[in-house]
C-alpha cells in the first residue's frame, strides 16, 4: 500500500474525521480533528487494514513564527549549497502552514504492513489540549509529558501530566516561539 | 636536596604535597559526550595511573578532585553543588570541556554557562571534547597547584577563565 492509498483508505474509514491530507516521498500525513483523535487512533492501532502497532514519536510544532522571517540555511556559511531536491515530484503537495498555532505530530509505523503514517491535530492557542493516547500505547506516556513540558499542550486522561525535562519551578514552556531566546531561570547561581 | 653524606631531607609540607599531587582520587563526575574521551585518557593507552590519578572513586567522600566532565544543566546543578559539598577539604575541581568552562556552544534556557558560576574551579581544560594530551596538561597543571598549595600554605588564585572569541 503506498502514501496515496493509505490515504485513501483513512478518509474512507473516517471520512468525517480529516481534515486534510497530503503525500511527499511516499510519507503519508493525514490532519485530523481534534475530536476524533482517540478513535482514529484505536482504529489505526487495531484494525488489521492498518496494525500501526508502533507509536515511533509525537512531538509538536508551534507555528505562530512560521513564515515570519526567512529562515538561515544551516549549511549556508558553510559553503555548501542548500535547496530542496526537485528529484521527487509532491503528488499531493502540502498545504501550507496551519491556520491553528499548534499541531500535535503523530508518527506511527505498522510492523506487519511495513507502512507508515503521520497524523497531525491542529490545536489552538486558546484551549492546547488533546486527548491522551497513554491508554493505547504506553509509548505516549513520557512523550506527552515532553511536550506539555516544551509547548504548554495538555493531554487530557493522561495518568500523571507533570514535567519530564525541566525542573518544577520552571516557568513557561521554552519551545514556544513566544518563550524569549534570552530568558534564564537557574535554580541556583547567577542568571546569565 | 640530598646532600654528601647521603640522606635526604626536605621540608614536610612538601613532602605532603609531593604524595598528595601523586595520589589523586577523582570523581568523574560524567554527564556528556566529553566522558567518552575522559575513558579514553584514563585508559591504558593515554594511562593516566602515571600521574596518580589511576583510580577514579565513585563516591565524593573517597575522592578529592571533583571533575567534571559534561554539560551541566540548571537541572543539574543543584546536585552537582551538592556533591561538591560533600567532598572532604582539601579538594579541587577540574572544568572538562568546553561546556563546563564556559557553557560552549550552548547558549539556552536549560545550560549553566560555566561551573564556574556555581563552584570554585581549579583548572580549566577547554575542547569539544579536549584531546588526551590537553586532559594530561590540565592533570599536570593541578598537581602544580597541589604542590604550590602545600608550599605556601595557601591556595593559588584560580586560573582565569579562558576567552573565546564570539
Amino acid at each position: 500500500m503506498n502514501a496515496e492509498s493509505l490515504i485513501q483508505a483513512v478518509r474512507e474509514r473516517f471520512p468525517q474525521a480529516v481534515e486534510s491530507s497530503y503525500a511527499y516521498r511516499r510519507d503519508a500525513t493525514i490532519v485530523v480533528r481534534r475530536e476524533s483523535l482517540l478513535p482514529l487512533a484505536k482504529a489505526l492501532k487495531e484494525d488489521p487494514a492498518f496494525q500501526m502497532s508502533f507509536l515511533i514519536d509525537l512531538t509538536a510544532v508551534d507555528y505562530s513564527a512560521f513564515g515570519k522571517k526567512p529562515a538561515t540555511a544551516f549549511f549556508a556559511s558553510s559553503g555548501v549549497g542548500v535547496r530542496p531536491s526537485m528529484g521527487i515530484e509532491a503528488e499531493e503537495p502540502w498545504p501550507g502552514p496551519p491556520s491553528a498555532r499548534f499541531a500535535v505530530v503523530y508518527h506511527f509505523l505498522s510492523l506487519p504492513l511495513k507502512q507508515r503514517l503521520r497524523v497531525e491535530v491542529l490545536v489552538s492557542e486558546e484551549s492546547p489540549e488533546v486527548d491522551s493516547l497513554t491508554p493505547l500505547w504506553g509509548a505516549a506516556n513520557w512523550l506527552e509529558r515532553e511536550v506539555w513540558d516544551m509547548f504548554g499542550i495538555r493531554f487530557q486522561g493522561h495518568p500523571d501530566l507533570k514535567r519530564i525535562l525541566m525542573y518544577e519551578e520552571f516557568e513557561g514552556h521554552p519551545l514556544r516561539k513566544d518563550y524569549p531566546v534570552k530568558k534564564r531561570q537557574p535554580l541556583i547561581g547567577p542568571v546569565n | 636536596m640530598s646532600s654528601e653524606a647521603g640522606f635526604f631531607t626536605t621540608k614536610l609540607e612538601e613532602a605532603i604535597g609531593w604524595a598528595r599531587k601523586y595520589s589523586i582520587f577523582q570523581y568523574p563526575f560524567v554527564t556528556a559526550c566529553c566522558g567518552m574521551e575522559y575513558m579514553a585518557t584514563a585508559c591504558s593507552h593515554y594511562d593516566v595511573d602515571r600521574f596518580g590519578a589511576g583510580l577514579p572513586r565513585f563516591s565524593p567522600r573517597q575522592a578529592d578532585v571533583l571533575f567534571v566532565v559534561g554539560t551541566i544543566s540548571h537541572k543539574m546543578a543543584p546536585v552537582l553543588k551538592r556533591l561538591y559539598d560533600q567532598m572532604a577539604e582539601p579538594k579541587w575541581v577540574v572544568a572538562f570541556g568546553v561546556c563546563t568552562c564556559t557553557g560552549g556552544f550552548y547558549d539556552n534556557y536549560a545550560t549553566v554557562m560555566g561551573i564556574d558560576t556555581i563552584l570554585p574551579v581549579d583548572v580549566y581544560i577547554p575542547g569539544c571534547p579536549p584531546r588526551p594530551e590537553s586532559v594530561l596538561d590540565g592533570l599536570i597543571k593541578l598537581q602544580d597547584r597541589i604542590q604550590k598549595q602545600h608550599e605556601t600554605g595557601d591556595r593559588p588564585a584560580p586560573e582565569p577563565r579562558p576567552e573565546f572569541p564570539v
